[in-house]
């Protein structure tokens, strides 16, 4: 029998990127807040720049709650599912992925809203590809701009503005919508290959940038300027210098006294009454079950675990898992199109031993609807990123383009000349919506509590797949320009599996025949019942969603707030 | 063969002398400089496979038996006994999937031995492979710095920048990680 603690205000379930930063906004307005998180806390003396251990035996993940539900996954419903990864791409902790994620920290461009009557408006409705269950956004980029610049300044994001009240500003991204004010700090800092990267684009018309971080380019708010050392990429940072919500509104929201933090908190299910209203929830720490009472819960693991968590939630008034009544929970899932990778080796070295893949140039002319779509044969498109990243391992492992044997004498003499001289582009492209792609329960795998892990259904379609394409010879249109003597490209486009750039499952819109939360985050089917991360967006931009996600975030506390008395309903 | 062996951990010597073998054709010493051999990746894979690797200790005992009697069944010899020519083409096999003999592919056992290999080779040096840097040093990597000034870059970048042989556990602000568990404290206990 679960030990039946005190009543709150408010559980957060999670204290990642978006748990963490709702926490600030409720705790300030003096609710009481309890977040409850798998994970521990770590701090600058547990984040060595250690390669083995951060890239290969991904720890801190490896030994955490999450990597015991590591998602099934299948291209479609008459596919076997393919064997699991051995690592579960996010992590628990205090903070959540926010300590070792890239950070890069962007906001979505206005197009992103309105991908379904932009499109209309422009092409025709016939351009929307068959099978989509996309729709607009319920508001556009002006409603959240608040909050962006909101999670801008409280947390801490470096970058350069290209459009502050319609002045556009060349040396920032002039597809940019409109901001109110710049980035708190200037961007991070270049290098020679960046640089040159940046001057190429511009001789081909190109509009190059730095992008944002929540990386502290100067010192912010007390804490280090970045160290460029190297190991940013799955690793956390030794001076704090990355703007995790462990070190930036977590510490805040606690200082108030009005948030307490229970680490090691496995939840396992929401309760509710007879009536359907959640009165709170239950978890496990080291075995013992407790029931945590609350008036309202914001729910806010990742989005695998979002979906799982309402579908184990079974209930007499939410047979089919709370909040889907109308089948909604799992549905309109889609993961980022990071694939269709282009890596290019140059004939000389590109230094970039000592960088973070936050540290880059952006060209943002082929994302969105930045470009005539009239004569193409898809929508959306992908920002290209060239970044400073590299370790020795991974650098050793590199590919040969076809010009060494794979180990041997040859491959020694290859490596020795080469391994500073690829590079690799991060290339993030729109992914929409469709009715066959999809989250659910697995039918046979458990956890080891007993409860089935969080089964993915989707692979992409046409359209990402010709977006893939295209973006590939952008990019490696740039990579010749400057220089590249060898390109290759990967496959444009298959299964999603498991990615780091989860999206929907509890989409958001007025519409709750197609929607789980209304336009503040909240359930449309239990009034009490928030939900916070990527999971409530609807389209993916061609960019991080952690930005956008924590704008979201402290919307959804700000609602909360101002409509206290209305949504608690005591 | 590499200078005396400290005591074995987990692998048998004849097991240790014949990846050594191996690794030596992987990462071969040879005119561009040192390789696994001087960089001790045999001793890093040993040490992991008490730990952080351990999932492959079985792996480790099937495949070294299949590669040895692949080698005496086809070319009549104990792999520590071919020629380095004959050793290659052993190993070409075993990496092509067309050796016999394998539990499953030899092509999986070959992408393991290389990548550990690798690890061993071009890994940080407290995980016991990279001795003497002698990985870092062949492809220019200048080392772990905790901090990297922008003057630094531009030294990096004019080929001036002096590799500082320093590993990343040389620095005391770093709790010291495990080969078996994670490093760090016990997560923090906060009542609710």
């Amino acid at each position: 029998m679960a030990t039946r603690l005190k009543d709150t205000d408010v559980v957060i379930i999670g204290l990642g990127a978006a748990g963490g930063v709702a926490a600030l906004p409720l705790a300030q307005a003096g609710l009481e807040v309890i977040g409850l998180e798998a994970g521990g806390w770590l701090t600058r003396r547990d984040f060595a720049p250690d390669e083995l251990r951060n890239n290969y035996r991904g720890w801190p993940q490896a030994v955490q709650k999450a990597n015991q539900e590591i998602p099934t996954s299948r291209p479609n419903a008459s596919s076997p599912t393919t064997a699991r990864g051995a690592l579960h791409p996010m992590q628990n902790a205090v903070g959540g992925t926010t300590l070792h994620y890239w950070a890069q920290s962007w906001r979505l461009n206005p197009w992103d809203f309105k991908v379904v009557s932009e499109t209309k408006r422009r092409y025709g409705a016939s351009r929307i590809p068959a099978g989509s269950t996309v729709e607009d956004w319920p508001f556009g980029l002006d409603e959240l701009e608040p909050y962006y610049d909101k999670v801008e300044y409280e947390v801490g994001v470096s970058g350069q503005a290209g459009n502050i009240n319609g002045k556009i500003d060349p040396r920032g991204n002039p597809f940019e919508g409109q901001r109110k004010r710049a980035y708190p700090m200037p961007p991070l800092r270049g290098n020679e290959f960046l640089d040159k990267m940046a001057s190429v684009a511009r001789t081909i018309g190109w509009a190059p940038f730095p992008g944002p971080a929540a990386i502290n380019s100067r010192s912010y708010q007390n804490r280090s300027a970045c160290m460029y050392h190297g190991f940013c990429n799955r690793g956390g940072c030794h001076v704090d210098a990355k703007n995790s919500t462990a070190v930036t509104t977590i510490p805040r929201a606690q200082a108030t006294g009005h948030l307490k933090v229970a680490t090691r908190a496995h939840v396992t299910t929401i309760e509710v009454d007879g009536s359907g209203r959640m009165t709170g929830v239950n978890y496990v720490t080291d075995g013992v079950e407790y029931f945590q009472p609350a008036k309202v819960v914001l729910l806010a693991s990742y989005t695998y675990e979002n979906s799982r968590l309402l579908l184990l939630s079974k209930s007499k008034a939410f047979p089919n898992g709370l909040s889907n009544n109308h089948k909604q929970v799992g549905r309109h899932y889609f993961s980022h199109h990071q694939g269709a990778g282009v890596t290019a080796l140059f004939p000389f070295d590109l230094n970039s031993w000592y960088g973070l893949p936050a540290q880059g140039v952006a060209v943002d002319n082929w994302a969105d609807d930045n470009f005539d779509h009239s004569g193409l044969d898809f929508i959306g498109g992908g920002n290209l990123w060239v970044y400073a990243d590299r370790r020795p391992i991974a650098a050793a492992a590199m590919s040969t383009f076809g010009r060494a044997p794979g180990w041997g004498s040859a491959w020694k003499a290859f490596i020795k000349e080469n391994a500073d001289r690829s590079n690799s582009a991060y290339l993030q492209k729109t992914t929409l919506p469709y009715e066959d792609n999809f989250l659910d329960l697995d039918p046979e795998v458990k956890d080891p509590l007993g409860y089935p892990v969080c089964r993915i259904t989707a692979e992409y379609k046409e359209n990402e797949r010709r977006i893939g394409a295209f973006i590939q010879d952008k990019m490696e249109r740039w990579y010749r320009e400057a220089g590249a003597i060898a390109v290759q490209r990967g496959p444009v486009g298959g299964p999603m599996g498991v990615s780091t750039h989860a999206y929907g499952g509890t989409r958001m819109g007025d519409n709750a025949e197609t929607n789980v939360v209304n336009r503040f985050g909240f359930s449309h089917e239990v009034p009490n019942l928030g939900v916070l991360g990527a999971s409530v967006m609807g389209t993916s931009g061609a960019r991080n969603p952690t930005l956008t996600s924590q704008a979201l975030a402290w919307r959804t506390a700000e609602h909360l707030v101002k409509n206290w008395n209305k949504i608690r309903q005591t | 063969m590499a200078a005396a062996r400290e005591p074995l951990e987990q692998l048998t010597a004849a097991e240790a002398d014949l990846l050594d073998a191996i690794a030596a054709r992987l990462i071969p010493t040879d005119a561009t400089g040192p390789g696994a051999t001087e960089a001790r990746a045999v001793h890093y894979i040993d040490r992991a496979l008490g730990g952080a690797l351990a999932s492959s200790r079985q792996a480790y005992t099937a495949g070294l038996a299949a590669l040895d009697r692949y080698s005496r069944s086809s070319r009549g010899k104990p792999f520590t006994e071919l020629s380095a020519t004959d050793q290659d083409s052993v190993l070409i096999d075993v990496e092509a999937g067309t050796a016999t003999g394998f539990t499953g592919s030899s092509a999986a056992f070959f992408a393991l031995v290389l990548a550990h290999t690798q690890q061993g080779t071009f890994g940080d040096p407290y995980y016991g492979g990279n001795a003497n840097f002698v990985g870092w040093d062949l492809i220019k990597y200048p080392g772990i710095r905790t901090m990297v000034s922008a003057a630094e870059q531009q030294q990096l970048e004019k080929h001036a920048l002096k590799p500082n042989h320093k590993s990343a556990y040389d620095y005391e602000a770093f709790t010291k990680a495990t080969a078996r568990n994670a490093p760090g404290r016990s997560p923090r206990k906060e009542g609710v």
